[in-house]
Protein backbone atom coordinates (compact mmCIF):
# COMPACT_ATOMS: atom_id res chain seq x y z
CA UNK A 1 0.00 0.00 0.00
CA UNK A 2 1.32 3.42 -0.87
CA UNK A 3 0.90 6.30 1.51
CA UNK A 4 0.54 9.92 0.57
CA UNK A 5 2.67 11.22 3.38
CA UNK A 6 5.58 9.13 2.20
CA UNK A 7 5.61 10.49 -1.33
CA UNK A 8 8.93 9.76 -3.01
CA UNK A 9 10.98 12.58 -4.46
CA UNK A 10 10.67 13.51 -8.11
CA UNK A 11 14.11 11.98 -8.69
CA UNK A 12 13.02 8.71 -7.14
CA UNK A 13 9.90 8.66 -9.30
CA UNK A 14 11.93 9.45 -12.40
CA UNK A 15 14.18 6.53 -11.63
CA UNK A 16 11.13 4.31 -11.17
CA UNK A 17 9.86 5.49 -14.56
CA UNK A 18 13.21 4.53 -16.07
CA UNK A 19 12.86 1.03 -14.61
CA UNK A 20 9.29 0.75 -15.98
CA UNK A 21 10.54 1.81 -19.41
CA UNK A 22 13.20 -0.89 -19.36
CA UNK A 23 10.52 -3.46 -18.50
CA UNK A 24 8.27 -2.19 -21.30
CA UNK A 25 10.96 -2.56 -23.93
CA UNK A 26 12.25 -5.87 -22.63
CA UNK A 27 8.84 -7.52 -22.35
CA UNK A 28 7.53 -6.38 -25.73
CA UNK A 29 10.71 -7.29 -27.57
CA UNK A 30 10.68 -10.68 -25.82
CA UNK A 31 7.02 -11.09 -26.87
CA UNK A 32 7.83 -10.03 -30.41
CA UNK A 33 4.74 -7.82 -30.53
CA UNK A 34 2.89 -5.17 -28.59
CA UNK A 35 2.79 -1.41 -28.30
CA UNK A 36 5.94 -0.21 -26.57
CA UNK A 37 5.85 3.37 -27.84
CA UNK A 38 2.19 3.83 -26.74
CA UNK A 39 3.25 2.54 -23.32
CA UNK A 40 6.31 4.79 -23.08
CA UNK A 41 4.30 7.98 -23.58
CA UNK A 42 2.17 7.14 -20.52
CA UNK A 43 4.99 5.98 -18.26
CA UNK A 44 5.30 9.12 -16.11
CA UNK A 45 1.54 9.12 -15.52
CA UNK A 46 1.43 5.43 -14.59
CA UNK A 47 4.55 5.73 -12.41
CA UNK A 48 3.25 8.75 -10.53
CA UNK A 49 -0.16 7.20 -9.90
CA UNK A 50 1.21 3.87 -8.65
CA UNK A 51 4.33 5.04 -6.82
CA UNK A 52 3.63 8.69 -6.06
CA UNK A 53 1.14 7.94 -3.30
CA UNK A 54 -1.97 8.69 -5.36
CA UNK A 55 -3.35 5.16 -5.64
CA UNK A 56 -4.30 3.28 -2.49
CA UNK A 57 -3.85 -0.40 -3.23
CA UNK A 58 -2.75 -3.58 -1.59
CA UNK A 59 -0.90 -5.90 -3.94
CA UNK A 60 -1.30 -8.75 -1.44
CA UNK A 61 -5.07 -8.22 -1.41
CA UNK A 62 -5.98 -6.90 -4.87
CA UNK A 63 -9.74 -6.99 -4.15
CA UNK A 64 -9.45 -4.90 -0.98
CA UNK A 65 -12.80 -3.10 -0.87
CA UNK A 66 -11.50 0.34 -0.03
CA UNK A 67 -8.85 0.44 -2.73
CA UNK A 68 -8.60 3.08 -5.41
CA UNK A 69 -8.90 1.90 -8.97
CA UNK A 70 -6.75 2.32 -12.06
CA UNK A 71 -8.08 1.60 -15.55
CA UNK A 72 -5.88 1.51 -18.63
CA UNK A 73 -8.58 2.39 -21.14
CA UNK A 74 -6.00 2.55 -23.95
CA UNK A 75 -5.55 -1.15 -23.34
CA UNK A 76 -2.74 -1.58 -25.85
CA UNK A 77 -0.51 0.40 -23.46
CA UNK A 78 -0.90 -2.31 -20.83
CA UNK A 79 2.86 -3.08 -20.76
CA UNK A 80 3.25 0.15 -18.77
CA UNK A 81 0.62 -1.13 -16.32
CA UNK A 82 2.12 -4.62 -16.07
CA UNK A 83 5.53 -3.06 -15.41
CA UNK A 84 4.05 -0.95 -12.60
CA UNK A 85 2.14 -3.90 -11.15
CA UNK A 86 5.24 -6.07 -11.12
CA UNK A 87 7.21 -3.33 -9.38
CA UNK A 88 4.32 -2.88 -6.95
CA UNK A 89 4.41 -6.57 -6.04
CA UNK A 90 1.31 -7.95 -7.72
CA UNK A 91 3.43 -10.64 -9.36
CA UNK A 92 7.14 -11.37 -9.81
CA UNK A 93 9.08 -9.12 -12.17
CA UNK A 94 10.29 -12.24 -14.02
CA UNK A 95 6.69 -12.90 -15.12
CA UNK A 96 6.86 -9.84 -17.38
CA UNK A 97 8.79 -12.04 -19.81
CA UNK A 98 5.62 -14.12 -20.31
CA UNK A 99 3.74 -11.19 -21.88
CA UNK A 100 1.40 -12.31 -24.68
CA UNK A 101 2.46 -15.94 -24.39
CA UNK A 102 -0.01 -18.81 -24.24
CA UNK A 103 -1.08 -19.49 -20.67
CA UNK A 104 0.21 -16.19 -19.29
CA UNK A 105 -2.22 -13.91 -17.44
CA UNK A 106 -0.31 -11.02 -18.97
CA UNK A 107 -2.44 -10.88 -22.09
CA UNK A 108 -2.00 -8.50 -24.99
CA UNK A 109 -4.72 -6.30 -23.52
CA UNK A 110 -5.91 -6.20 -19.88
CA UNK A 111 -8.21 -9.04 -18.83
CA UNK A 112 -9.81 -8.91 -15.37
CA UNK A 113 -10.51 -12.61 -15.45
CA UNK A 114 -6.87 -13.50 -15.81
CA UNK A 115 -4.95 -11.09 -13.61
CA UNK A 116 -5.85 -9.87 -10.12
CA UNK A 117 -5.35 -6.13 -9.86
CA UNK A 118 -6.66 -5.38 -13.34
CA UNK A 119 -9.80 -3.30 -12.82
CA UNK A 120 -11.31 -3.36 -16.32
CA UNK A 121 -10.96 -5.49 -19.41
CA UNK A 122 -10.10 -3.08 -22.18
CA UNK A 123 -8.82 -3.15 -25.71
CA UNK A 124 -11.96 -2.04 -27.49
CA UNK A 125 -11.32 1.68 -27.20
CA UNK A 126 -13.67 4.19 -25.65
CA UNK A 127 -15.18 2.15 -22.83
CA UNK A 128 -12.78 2.56 -19.91
CA UNK A 129 -14.08 5.94 -18.80
CA UNK A 130 -17.65 4.63 -18.64
CA UNK A 131 -16.53 1.63 -16.60
CA UNK A 132 -14.57 3.97 -14.34
CA UNK A 133 -17.65 6.16 -13.96
CA UNK A 134 -19.65 3.10 -12.93
CA UNK A 135 -16.98 2.23 -10.36
CA UNK A 136 -16.90 5.79 -9.07
CA UNK A 137 -20.69 5.69 -8.64
CA UNK A 138 -20.52 2.25 -7.03
CA UNK A 139 -17.95 3.44 -4.49
CA UNK A 140 -20.07 6.49 -3.78
CA UNK A 141 -23.19 4.39 -3.11
CA UNK A 142 -21.16 2.41 -0.58
CA UNK A 143 -19.83 5.56 1.08
CA UNK A 144 -16.24 4.83 0.08
CA UNK A 145 -13.99 7.72 -0.87
CA UNK A 146 -12.08 5.58 -3.35
CA UNK A 147 -10.83 7.39 -6.44
CA UNK A 148 -10.86 5.99 -9.95
CA UNK A 149 -8.08 6.93 -12.40
CA UNK A 150 -8.63 6.25 -16.10
CA UNK A 151 -5.88 6.65 -18.69
CA UNK A 152 -7.11 7.20 -22.25
CA UNK A 153 -5.39 7.86 -25.54
CA UNK A 154 -5.86 10.98 -27.65
CA UNK A 155 -6.85 8.80 -30.60
CA UNK A 156 -9.33 7.07 -28.33
CA UNK A 157 -11.11 10.39 -27.81
CA UNK A 158 -12.60 9.84 -31.27
CA UNK A 159 -14.94 7.28 -29.72
CA UNK A 160 -18.31 8.91 -29.04
CA UNK A 161 -18.80 6.90 -25.88
CA UNK A 162 -16.00 8.85 -24.20
CA UNK A 163 -18.05 12.01 -24.53
CA UNK A 164 -21.17 10.23 -23.26
CA UNK A 165 -19.21 9.33 -20.14
CA UNK A 166 -17.83 12.86 -19.78
CA UNK A 167 -21.37 14.27 -19.91
CA UNK A 168 -22.76 11.72 -17.47
CA UNK A 169 -19.93 12.16 -14.96
CA UNK A 170 -20.83 15.84 -14.86
CA UNK A 171 -24.53 15.09 -14.40
CA UNK A 172 -23.79 13.01 -11.32
CA UNK A 173 -21.04 15.38 -10.10
CA UNK A 174 -18.70 12.45 -9.70
CA UNK A 175 -15.89 13.92 -7.64
CA UNK A 176 -13.85 10.73 -7.33
CA UNK A 177 -13.10 10.23 -11.02
CA UNK A 178 -9.91 11.43 -12.70
CA UNK A 179 -9.36 10.96 -16.43
CA UNK A 180 -5.92 11.34 -17.95
CA UNK A 181 -5.66 11.86 -21.70
CA UNK A 182 -2.28 10.64 -22.90
CA UNK A 183 -1.98 13.05 -25.80
CA UNK A 184 0.97 11.51 -27.60
CA UNK A 185 -0.12 12.83 -30.96
CA UNK A 186 -0.14 9.59 -32.90
CA UNK A 187 -2.59 6.82 -33.62
CA UNK A 188 -2.50 3.72 -35.75
CA UNK A 189 -2.18 5.21 -39.22
CA UNK A 190 -0.46 8.47 -38.42
CA UNK A 191 -0.64 11.78 -36.59
CA UNK A 192 -3.81 12.30 -34.61
CA UNK A 193 -3.96 15.83 -36.03
CA UNK A 194 -4.32 14.29 -39.51
CA UNK A 195 -6.70 11.45 -38.63
CA UNK A 196 -9.30 13.23 -36.48
CA UNK A 197 -8.12 16.34 -34.74
CA UNK A 198 -10.05 16.92 -31.54
CA UNK A 199 -7.52 19.25 -29.97
CA UNK A 200 -7.59 21.30 -27.91
CA UNK A 201 -9.09 18.83 -25.45
CA UNK A 202 -9.10 21.08 -22.40
CA UNK A 203 -11.81 23.56 -23.44
CA UNK A 204 -13.99 20.76 -24.79
CA UNK A 205 -13.86 18.72 -21.59
CA UNK A 206 -14.12 21.88 -19.48
CA UNK A 207 -17.30 22.83 -21.31
CA UNK A 208 -18.90 19.69 -19.85
CA UNK A 209 -18.24 21.00 -16.34
CA UNK A 210 -15.04 19.14 -15.55
CA UNK A 211 -11.93 20.56 -13.91
CA UNK A 212 -9.16 20.26 -16.49
CA UNK A 213 -5.41 20.77 -16.38
CA UNK A 214 -3.06 20.63 -19.36
CA UNK A 215 0.50 19.61 -18.60
CA UNK A 216 3.66 18.16 -20.03
CA UNK A 217 2.86 14.53 -19.30
CA UNK A 218 6.46 13.41 -19.60
CA UNK A 219 7.64 15.86 -16.92
CA UNK A 220 7.37 14.03 -13.61
CA UNK A 221 7.10 17.13 -11.47
CA UNK A 222 4.24 18.44 -13.62
CA UNK A 223 2.48 15.08 -13.48
CA UNK A 224 2.78 14.88 -9.69
CA UNK A 225 1.60 18.48 -9.25
CA UNK A 226 -1.40 17.89 -11.53
CA UNK A 227 -2.38 14.70 -9.68
CA UNK A 228 -2.08 16.54 -6.34
CA UNK A 229 -4.50 19.17 -7.62
CA UNK A 230 -6.86 16.57 -9.11
CA UNK A 231 -7.23 14.45 -5.98
CA UNK A 232 -8.00 17.52 -3.90
CA UNK A 233 -11.05 18.26 -6.05
CA UNK A 234 -14.01 16.25 -4.84
CA UNK A 235 -17.02 18.17 -6.08
CA UNK A 236 -16.67 17.37 -9.79
CA UNK A 237 -14.77 15.09 -12.14
CA UNK A 238 -11.23 16.03 -13.07
CA UNK A 239 -9.19 15.56 -16.22
CA UNK A 240 -5.51 15.93 -16.95
CA UNK A 241 -4.55 16.44 -20.56
CA UNK A 242 -1.04 15.04 -20.56
CA UNK A 243 0.84 16.26 -23.60
CA UNK A 244 3.34 13.51 -24.21
CA UNK A 245 5.57 12.07 -26.88
CA UNK A 246 5.01 8.59 -28.21
CA UNK A 247 8.14 6.62 -27.39
CA UNK A 248 9.34 9.18 -24.85
CA UNK A 249 12.57 8.09 -23.23
CA UNK A 250 14.03 6.53 -26.35
CA UNK A 251 13.23 9.20 -28.93
CA UNK A 252 16.78 9.44 -30.37
CA UNK A 253 16.76 5.69 -30.89
CA UNK A 254 13.41 5.83 -32.73
CA UNK A 255 14.71 8.73 -34.81
CA UNK A 256 17.73 6.69 -35.81
CA UNK A 257 15.43 3.76 -36.64
CA UNK A 258 13.46 6.14 -38.87
CA UNK A 259 9.97 5.77 -37.36
CA UNK A 260 8.73 8.19 -34.73
CA UNK A 261 5.36 6.44 -34.41
CA UNK A 262 6.42 2.82 -34.31
CA UNK A 263 2.81 1.91 -33.59
CA UNK A 264 1.84 -1.59 -32.61
CA UNK A 265 5.16 -3.28 -33.03
CA UNK A 266 7.89 -4.45 -30.73
CA UNK A 267 11.35 -3.03 -31.20
CA UNK A 268 13.63 -5.44 -33.05
CA UNK A 269 16.32 -6.86 -30.76
CA UNK A 270 19.06 -4.55 -31.97
CA UNK A 271 16.87 -1.44 -31.62
CA UNK A 272 15.75 -2.62 -28.18
CA UNK A 273 19.37 -3.01 -27.17
CA UNK A 274 20.11 0.56 -28.18
CA UNK A 275 16.99 1.74 -26.39
CA UNK A 276 17.99 0.00 -23.16
CA UNK A 277 21.51 1.41 -23.42
CA UNK A 278 20.00 4.86 -23.95
CA UNK A 279 17.81 4.51 -20.87
CA UNK A 280 20.69 3.25 -18.76
CA UNK B 1 -60.35 -14.12 -32.33
CA UNK B 2 -57.64 -13.11 -29.86
CA UNK B 3 -54.55 -15.07 -28.96
CA UNK B 4 -55.38 -17.62 -26.29
CA UNK B 5 -59.09 -17.84 -27.08
CA UNK B 6 -58.91 -21.24 -28.77
CA UNK B 7 -57.06 -22.72 -25.85
CA UNK B 8 -59.26 -21.06 -23.26
CA UNK B 9 -56.59 -18.84 -21.72
CA UNK B 10 -57.64 -15.83 -19.72
CA UNK B 11 -56.31 -12.39 -20.61
CA UNK B 12 -53.23 -11.07 -18.82
CA UNK B 13 -50.94 -8.06 -18.86
CA UNK B 14 -47.70 -7.22 -20.63
CA UNK B 15 -44.47 -8.87 -19.56
CA UNK B 16 -42.78 -5.46 -19.30
CA UNK B 17 -45.39 -4.39 -16.75
CA UNK B 18 -44.84 -7.54 -14.73
CA UNK B 19 -41.09 -6.96 -14.78
CA UNK B 20 -41.43 -3.37 -13.58
CA UNK B 21 -43.72 -4.41 -10.76
CA UNK B 22 -41.46 -7.30 -9.71
CA UNK B 23 -38.32 -5.16 -9.79
CA UNK B 24 -39.88 -2.54 -7.54
CA UNK B 25 -41.14 -5.22 -5.13
CA UNK B 26 -37.77 -6.99 -5.04
CA UNK B 27 -35.83 -3.77 -4.47
CA UNK B 28 -35.94 -4.12 -0.68
CA UNK B 29 -34.84 -7.74 -0.68
CA UNK B 30 -31.97 -7.12 -3.09
CA UNK B 31 -30.18 -4.04 -1.74
CA UNK B 32 -27.33 -4.37 -4.26
CA UNK B 33 -29.67 -3.93 -7.22
CA UNK B 34 -29.28 -0.64 -9.08
CA UNK B 35 -31.01 0.46 -12.26
CA UNK B 36 -29.20 2.05 -15.20
CA UNK B 37 -31.61 3.56 -17.70
CA UNK B 38 -31.13 5.13 -21.12
CA UNK B 39 -34.11 7.45 -20.73
CA UNK B 40 -36.78 4.89 -21.53
CA UNK B 41 -37.66 3.95 -17.95
CA UNK B 42 -41.33 4.74 -18.47
CA UNK B 43 -41.39 2.30 -21.41
CA UNK B 44 -39.30 -0.48 -19.84
CA UNK B 45 -41.10 0.07 -16.52
CA UNK B 46 -37.98 0.54 -14.43
CA UNK B 47 -39.55 3.86 -13.50
CA UNK B 48 -41.30 2.38 -10.46
CA UNK B 49 -38.00 1.14 -9.02
CA UNK B 50 -36.36 4.51 -9.71
CA UNK B 51 -39.13 6.29 -7.81
CA UNK B 52 -38.94 3.87 -4.88
CA UNK B 53 -35.12 3.86 -4.72
CA UNK B 54 -33.89 7.14 -6.21
CA UNK B 55 -30.34 6.69 -4.89
CA UNK B 56 -30.06 3.39 -6.70
CA UNK B 57 -31.22 4.53 -10.14
CA UNK B 58 -29.23 6.31 -12.83
CA UNK B 59 -30.66 7.76 -16.02
CA UNK B 60 -27.61 8.35 -18.21
CA UNK B 61 -29.60 9.78 -21.09
CA UNK B 62 -29.86 8.51 -24.62
CA UNK B 63 -26.45 6.86 -24.55
CA UNK B 64 -26.76 3.08 -24.61
CA UNK B 65 -23.03 2.45 -24.96
CA UNK B 66 -22.20 4.44 -21.85
CA UNK B 67 -25.21 2.95 -20.06
CA UNK B 68 -23.95 -0.62 -20.45
CA UNK B 69 -20.31 0.12 -19.58
CA UNK B 70 -21.35 2.12 -16.50
CA UNK B 71 -23.33 -0.94 -15.44
CA UNK B 72 -20.19 -3.05 -15.90
CA UNK B 73 -18.31 -0.68 -13.59
CA UNK B 74 -21.06 -0.79 -10.99
CA UNK B 75 -21.06 -4.59 -11.12
CA UNK B 76 -17.31 -4.66 -10.52
CA UNK B 77 -18.04 -2.83 -7.25
CA UNK B 78 -20.42 -5.59 -6.14
CA UNK B 79 -23.65 -4.01 -7.36
CA UNK B 80 -26.25 -5.90 -9.37
CA UNK B 81 -27.08 -3.46 -12.16
CA UNK B 82 -30.30 -3.91 -14.10
CA UNK B 83 -29.94 -2.22 -17.48
CA UNK B 84 -33.17 -1.85 -19.38
CA UNK B 85 -33.89 -0.47 -22.82
CA UNK B 86 -35.71 -1.50 -25.96
CA UNK B 87 -34.36 -4.89 -27.02
CA UNK B 88 -33.18 -3.49 -30.35
CA UNK B 89 -31.29 -0.57 -28.84
CA UNK B 90 -29.79 -2.54 -25.98
CA UNK B 91 -28.47 -5.47 -27.98
CA UNK B 92 -27.80 -3.85 -31.33
CA UNK B 93 -26.59 -0.41 -30.24
CA UNK B 94 -24.51 -1.48 -27.26
CA UNK B 95 -23.40 -4.91 -28.41
CA UNK B 96 -19.68 -4.30 -28.07
CA UNK B 97 -20.19 -2.73 -24.66
CA UNK B 98 -22.08 -5.85 -23.58
CA UNK B 99 -19.18 -7.91 -24.88
CA UNK B 100 -16.36 -5.84 -23.37
CA UNK B 101 -17.95 -4.54 -20.16
CA UNK B 102 -20.29 -7.40 -19.26
CA UNK B 103 -19.68 -10.86 -20.72
CA UNK B 104 -15.91 -10.80 -21.34
CA UNK B 105 -15.19 -9.70 -17.75
CA UNK B 106 -18.13 -11.89 -16.57
CA UNK B 107 -19.80 -9.05 -14.68
CA UNK B 108 -23.05 -9.59 -12.82
CA UNK B 109 -25.12 -7.32 -15.06
CA UNK B 110 -28.79 -7.98 -15.84
CA UNK B 111 -29.83 -6.78 -19.29
CA UNK B 112 -33.53 -6.31 -19.92
CA UNK B 113 -34.83 -5.72 -23.44
CA UNK B 114 -38.42 -4.59 -23.76
CA UNK B 115 -40.35 -4.05 -27.00
CA UNK B 116 -39.04 -7.25 -28.51
CA UNK B 117 -40.46 -8.73 -31.68
CA UNK B 118 -42.89 -7.35 -34.23
CA UNK B 119 -45.86 -7.13 -31.86
CA UNK B 120 -44.82 -3.62 -30.83
CA UNK B 121 -46.81 -2.64 -33.92
CA UNK B 122 -47.13 0.87 -35.26
CA UNK B 123 -43.68 2.21 -34.33
CA UNK B 124 -42.23 0.01 -37.02
CA UNK B 125 -39.15 -2.09 -37.77
CA UNK B 126 -36.52 0.32 -36.39
CA UNK B 127 -37.98 -0.28 -32.92
CA UNK B 128 -38.50 -4.05 -33.30
CA UNK B 129 -35.96 -6.33 -31.65
CA UNK B 130 -35.90 -9.36 -33.90
CA UNK B 131 -32.16 -10.07 -33.75
CA UNK B 132 -31.68 -9.68 -30.01
CA UNK B 133 -31.92 -13.33 -28.93
CA UNK B 134 -29.35 -14.38 -31.53
CA UNK B 135 -27.00 -11.61 -30.47
CA UNK B 136 -27.40 -12.39 -26.78
CA UNK B 137 -26.96 -16.15 -27.27
CA UNK B 138 -23.69 -15.68 -29.14
CA UNK B 139 -22.04 -14.05 -26.13
CA UNK B 140 -20.11 -16.55 -23.98
CA UNK B 141 -21.54 -16.89 -20.47
CA UNK B 142 -24.82 -15.13 -21.20
CA UNK B 143 -28.09 -16.58 -19.92
CA UNK B 144 -31.07 -15.75 -22.18
CA UNK B 145 -34.65 -15.80 -20.87
CA UNK B 146 -37.85 -15.13 -22.83
CA UNK B 147 -40.86 -15.38 -20.50
CA UNK B 148 -44.37 -15.78 -21.87
CA UNK B 149 -46.68 -14.16 -19.33
CA UNK B 150 -46.90 -11.89 -16.31
CA UNK B 151 -46.48 -14.56 -13.67
CA UNK B 152 -43.45 -16.22 -15.21
CA UNK B 153 -41.92 -12.80 -15.87
CA UNK B 154 -42.17 -11.92 -12.19
CA UNK B 155 -40.52 -15.21 -11.28
CA UNK B 156 -37.91 -14.81 -14.01
CA UNK B 157 -37.05 -11.36 -12.64
CA UNK B 158 -36.48 -12.78 -9.19
CA UNK B 159 -34.45 -15.73 -10.49
CA UNK B 160 -32.40 -13.39 -12.65
CA UNK B 161 -31.44 -11.28 -9.65
CA UNK B 162 -30.48 -14.38 -7.68
CA UNK B 163 -28.40 -15.83 -10.49
CA UNK B 164 -24.71 -14.89 -10.62
CA UNK B 165 -23.48 -13.61 -13.98
CA UNK B 166 -24.77 -11.91 -17.11
CA UNK B 167 -28.44 -12.45 -17.98
CA UNK B 168 -30.58 -11.16 -20.84
CA UNK B 169 -34.31 -10.98 -20.09
CA UNK B 170 -36.50 -10.38 -23.15
CA UNK B 171 -39.84 -8.65 -22.72
CA UNK B 172 -42.75 -7.65 -24.91
CA UNK B 173 -44.88 -4.57 -25.24
CA UNK B 174 -48.47 -5.87 -25.65
CA UNK B 175 -50.69 -7.61 -23.12
CA UNK B 176 -50.46 -11.40 -23.42
CA UNK B 177 -52.69 -14.20 -22.11
CA UNK B 178 -52.11 -15.65 -18.71
CA UNK B 179 -50.41 -19.05 -18.90
CA UNK B 180 -49.35 -19.78 -15.34
CA UNK B 181 -50.80 -19.82 -11.84
CA UNK B 182 -49.22 -17.95 -8.96
CA UNK B 183 -47.69 -21.14 -7.59
CA UNK B 184 -46.36 -22.44 -10.92
CA UNK B 185 -42.72 -23.42 -10.96
CA UNK B 186 -40.17 -21.39 -12.87
CA UNK B 187 -36.56 -22.51 -12.97
CA UNK B 188 -34.01 -20.97 -15.32
CA UNK B 189 -32.88 -23.61 -17.80
CA UNK B 190 -35.81 -25.93 -17.23
CA UNK B 191 -38.62 -26.00 -19.79
CA UNK B 192 -42.22 -26.19 -18.61
CA UNK B 193 -44.46 -28.72 -20.28
CA UNK B 194 -47.84 -27.05 -20.65
CA UNK B 195 -49.62 -29.80 -22.53
CA UNK B 196 -48.75 -33.41 -23.17
CA UNK B 197 -48.99 -35.07 -26.56
CA UNK B 198 -47.63 -37.98 -28.59
CA UNK B 199 -47.59 -36.91 -32.22
CA UNK B 200 -45.28 -33.91 -32.12
CA UNK B 201 -43.94 -31.20 -29.81
CA UNK B 202 -44.36 -27.47 -30.23
CA UNK B 203 -41.49 -25.65 -28.53
CA UNK B 204 -42.18 -21.95 -28.06
CA UNK B 205 -41.36 -18.98 -25.89
CA UNK B 206 -42.59 -15.44 -25.29
CA UNK B 207 -45.78 -14.42 -27.01
CA UNK B 208 -45.71 -17.59 -29.11
CA UNK B 209 -46.43 -19.86 -26.14
CA UNK B 210 -50.08 -18.81 -26.10
CA UNK B 211 -50.20 -19.12 -29.89
CA UNK B 212 -48.73 -22.62 -29.58
CA UNK B 213 -51.42 -23.62 -27.09
CA UNK B 214 -54.06 -22.37 -29.54
CA UNK B 215 -52.42 -24.43 -32.27
CA UNK B 216 -52.37 -27.51 -30.04
CA UNK B 217 -56.12 -27.09 -29.46
CA UNK B 218 -56.71 -26.85 -33.22
CA UNK B 219 -54.51 -29.89 -33.86
CA UNK B 220 -56.41 -31.81 -31.23
CA UNK B 221 -59.63 -31.11 -33.15
CA UNK B 222 -57.90 -32.64 -36.17
CA UNK B 223 -56.90 -35.72 -34.20
CA UNK B 224 -53.25 -34.73 -33.74
CA UNK B 225 -51.90 -34.79 -30.24
CA UNK B 226 -49.31 -32.05 -29.65
CA UNK B 227 -47.04 -31.58 -26.66
CA UNK B 228 -46.30 -27.94 -25.84
CA UNK B 229 -43.10 -26.84 -24.12
CA UNK B 230 -42.51 -23.31 -22.82
CA UNK B 231 -38.78 -23.00 -23.55
CA UNK B 232 -38.42 -19.74 -21.63
CA UNK B 233 -34.69 -20.20 -21.30
CA UNK B 234 -33.01 -20.20 -24.71
CA UNK B 235 -29.55 -20.41 -23.20
CA UNK B 236 -28.71 -22.68 -21.52
CA UNK B 237 -31.40 -24.63 -23.33
CA UNK B 238 -33.08 -27.54 -21.55
CA UNK B 239 -31.46 -30.22 -23.68
CA UNK B 240 -32.99 -33.18 -21.78
CA UNK B 241 -36.49 -31.77 -22.38
CA UNK B 242 -35.75 -31.25 -26.07
CA UNK B 243 -34.25 -34.72 -26.39
CA UNK B 244 -37.24 -36.31 -24.63
CA UNK B 245 -39.62 -34.44 -26.93
CA UNK B 246 -37.70 -35.62 -29.99
CA UNK B 247 -37.53 -39.18 -28.78
CA UNK B 248 -41.13 -39.44 -27.60
CA UNK B 249 -42.95 -37.44 -30.28
CA UNK B 250 -40.57 -37.78 -33.26
CA UNK B 251 -41.31 -34.31 -34.67
CA UNK B 252 -40.84 -30.73 -33.50
CA UNK B 253 -42.15 -27.30 -34.40
CA UNK B 254 -40.31 -24.29 -32.98
CA UNK B 255 -42.28 -21.04 -32.69
CA UNK B 256 -40.74 -17.71 -31.72
CA UNK B 257 -41.18 -14.00 -32.33
CA UNK B 258 -37.67 -13.55 -33.73
CA UNK B 259 -35.85 -13.67 -37.03
CA UNK B 260 -35.15 -17.07 -38.56
CA UNK B 261 -31.52 -17.33 -37.54
CA UNK B 262 -29.84 -17.63 -34.19
CA UNK B 263 -32.87 -17.69 -31.91
CA UNK B 264 -34.82 -20.48 -30.25
CA UNK B 265 -35.06 -22.39 -33.54
CA UNK B 266 -31.29 -22.58 -33.83
CA UNK B 267 -30.87 -23.56 -30.20
CA UNK B 268 -33.46 -26.35 -30.51
CA UNK B 269 -31.93 -27.55 -33.78
CA UNK B 270 -28.52 -27.87 -32.14
CA UNK B 271 -29.98 -29.74 -29.17
CA UNK B 272 -31.97 -32.07 -31.42
CA UNK B 273 -29.05 -32.81 -33.74
CA UNK B 274 -26.81 -33.51 -30.75
CA UNK B 275 -29.26 -35.92 -29.15
CA UNK B 276 -32.10 -37.40 -31.22
CA UNK B 277 -32.28 -36.13 -34.81
CA UNK B 278 -35.93 -35.77 -35.91
CA UNK B 279 -37.64 -33.43 -38.42
CA UNK B 280 -38.09 -29.82 -37.24
CA UNK B 281 -40.28 -27.07 -38.71
CA UNK B 282 -39.84 -23.42 -37.85
CA UNK B 283 -42.32 -20.60 -37.29
CA UNK B 284 -40.69 -17.18 -36.90
CA UNK B 285 -40.54 -13.77 -38.58
CA UNK B 286 -38.33 -15.13 -41.34
CA UNK B 287 -35.28 -13.51 -42.85
CA UNK B 288 -36.79 -10.08 -43.30
CA UNK B 289 -37.79 -6.87 -41.56
CA UNK B 290 -41.45 -6.29 -40.86
CA UNK B 291 -43.29 -2.97 -41.18
CA UNK B 292 -45.53 -0.59 -39.26
CA UNK B 293 -49.06 -1.70 -38.52
CA UNK B 294 -51.40 -2.95 -35.88
CA UNK B 295 -49.90 -5.81 -33.84
CA UNK B 296 -52.54 -8.40 -34.75
CA UNK B 297 -52.26 -7.53 -38.42
CA UNK B 298 -48.48 -7.82 -38.26
CA UNK B 299 -48.57 -11.20 -36.53
CA UNK B 300 -50.96 -12.41 -39.22
CA UNK B 301 -48.98 -10.98 -42.13
CA UNK B 302 -45.60 -12.20 -40.88
CA UNK B 303 -46.80 -15.68 -40.06
CA UNK B 304 -46.90 -15.78 -36.28
CA UNK B 305 -50.32 -17.41 -35.99
CA UNK B 306 -51.72 -20.66 -34.67
CA UNK B 307 -52.72 -21.48 -38.25
CA UNK B 308 -49.08 -21.33 -39.31
CA UNK B 309 -48.05 -23.57 -36.46
CA UNK B 310 -50.78 -26.05 -37.46
CA UNK B 311 -49.51 -26.02 -41.06
CA UNK B 312 -45.94 -26.51 -39.85
CA UNK B 313 -47.05 -29.37 -37.61
CA UNK B 314 -48.86 -31.13 -40.44
CA UNK B 315 -45.91 -30.72 -42.80
CA UNK B 316 -43.35 -31.92 -40.29
CA UNK B 317 -45.49 -34.96 -39.50
CA UNK B 318 -45.80 -35.74 -43.21
CA UNK B 319 -41.99 -35.95 -43.51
Amino acid sequence: MSLENQRPTIEELEDKARILRRHIIEMTTEAGSGHPTSSLSATEVVTAIYFGGFLNYNAAEPDWTERDRFIMSKGHAVPALYAAMAEAGYFPVEDLATLRKLGSPLEGHPNVRRLAGIEASTGSLGQGLSVGLGQALGCRIDGLDSRVFVVMGDGEMGEGQVWEAIATAHKYQVGNLTAIVDQNGYQQTGATSDVLDLTPFAPKIESFGWHVQTINGNDMSEVVAALETAVDITDRPTAIVAETQKGFGILPVLEEAGDMNFHGQALPAEVAEKALAHLG
Amino acid sequence: MAIGDKSGLSPGGATRDAFGKALETLGERFPEVVVVDGDVGNSTRTEAFAKAFPDRAFNVGIAEANMVSVAGGLASCGKTPVVASFAAFLLCNAYDQIRMSVTFPAQNVKLVGSHSGISIGEDGPSQMGIEDVALACSLPGMTVIVPCDEISTGKATEEMLQREGPVYLRLGRPAVPRIYEDDSEFVIGRANQLRDGDDLTIIANGLMVAVALDAAAELSDQGISARVLDMHTVKPIDEPAVAAAARETQAIVVAEEHSANGGLGSAVAIAVSRTTPVPIAYVNTGDCYAESGDPDGLLEKYGLTSGRIVEAARSVKAN
